[in-house]
């Protein structure tokens, strides 16, 4: 018999991996922290009639791109003029959210090259898909990424998180 | 080179992400059940018997587990039998987890919790239903138990249902003993069973 398993494997196997994409794309911090809960709160809805052969993974990341994509879109609606600035969240994160030098890195990357390196790098999707997902064509993606790992390797070391074996 | 083809094996999660991961992932449980989308919250307990997982739906607890059942599987049955939406979460579980430590400190001696008997049905059921009947401290016979459901030849299916009760300790098939004076058997294993009966002798 087949059935649908628990939930709780999947935030288990892709929890971290959500995460990762998801500060990557808005920085460390509480826009990354609803993105991630957003992101498994549809996932869990979405479950039980899920198509047994979908990869979770590349499906995961799909939703936390839309997320990203809704939070990002609300604080822009949110903005209002103001006289003083009010605090500010910092994108960098808090203490305790990883490594806040390489984060602080990646938040000053160009959009693109952002996106093209948290969807291909971090969230496993393939170039072509990320293409799906921001616009642009799947080599000018794979470029974007290049030349954001370039800045990284640069600035940060070879032995970012996700440098695996040299693509 | 072929950079379609994702090249990363996942990094190893740091001890920063894991705590982190951990606060989220309490949050997500909280939101979820608020949402009506947690059909089986469970969380995993010490013990004098072990490690036990207690789950429980929306009507209650409906699964206490021994380690020896292997945590994964009842969780998987959980799935397959109630629904897959099932995530570690505490909150639903405090009443079951406080009652079960005064239970094991000889503070109490009967449960007094909303149960989930769906996991069980029909005689199984009825001989579940009566087993709290048998007070702490004291034991009863499979026939003496097939007797008071109104089955005397029942005593093989009440061994049964004692060996299926979905909810041990909570729903004490541990104080059913063979006519003999054997043990008979435990979901949890005979040392557990002996442990509860010293445990209720000693209060």
């Amino acid at each position: 018999m087949t059935h649908t398993p628990a939930f709780e494997t999947v935030v288990e196997r892709h929890g971290a991996t959500v995460l990762r994409v998801c500060r990557a794309v808005l920085g460390a911090g509480p826009d990354a922290d609803d993105a991630w809960s957003e992101t498994f709160l549809a996932a869990l809805q979405a479950w039980p009639g899920l198509d047994p052969d979908t990869n979770l993974q590349a499906w995961l990341v799909t939703v936390a791109h839309r997320k990203a994509v809704d939070i990002t879109r609300a604080r822009a609606r949110q903005a209002v003029p103001a006289e003083q600035l009010p605090e500010q969240v910092s994108p960098v994160g808090n203490p305790g959210e990883g490594d806040p030098q390489l984060w602080m890195i990646v938040a000053g990357l160009p959009e693109r090259q952002r996106l093209a390196i948290a969807y291909h790098y971090l969230g496993g999707l393939p170039h072509t898909r990320t293409a799906e997902l921001i616009g642009g064509t799947a080599d000018a993606v794979r470029r974007a990424a290049a030349d954001g790992i370039k800045t990284l390797r640069r600035t940060y070391g070879t032995d970012s998180p996700w440098e695996g074996p040299t693509p | 080179m072929n950079t379609e083809t994702p090249n990363t094996t996942a990094a190893p999660t740091t001890a920063a992400e894991s705590v982190h991961l951990d606060a989220l992932r309490s949050t997500l449980a909280v939101r979820a059940a608020d949402a009506g989308l947690l059909e089986v919250a469970y969380r995993t307990v010490d013990s004098p018997v072990g490690p036990l997982l207690l789950a429980a739906t929306e009507r209650g607890l409906v699964r206490v587990a021994y380690a020896r059942e292997d945590f994964d599987q009842v969780l998987e049955t959980l799935a397959a039998r109630i629904g897959p939406r099932v995530l570690r979460a505490d909150a639903r579980l405090e009443a079951a987890v406080r009652q079960l430590g005064e239970y094991f400190a000889h503070r109490r001696t009967a449960f007094d919790l909303p149960l989930d008997h769906s996991l069980s049905s029909g005689f199984r059921r009825a001989v579940q239903a009566y087993l709290p009947e048998i007070g702490y401290g004291h034991t009863a016979t499979y026939k003496e138990v097939a007797g008071s459901v109104g089955n005397p030849n029942a005593v093989r299916a009440v061994g049964t249902a004692c060996a299926t009760n979905p909810l041990p300790v909570v729903i004490p098939c541990h104080r059913v003993l063979r006519s003999d004076g054997g043990l008979g058997g435990y979901i949890g294993g005979l040392e557990a069973k002996t442990a509860l009966l010293h445990l209720e002798e000693a209060a």
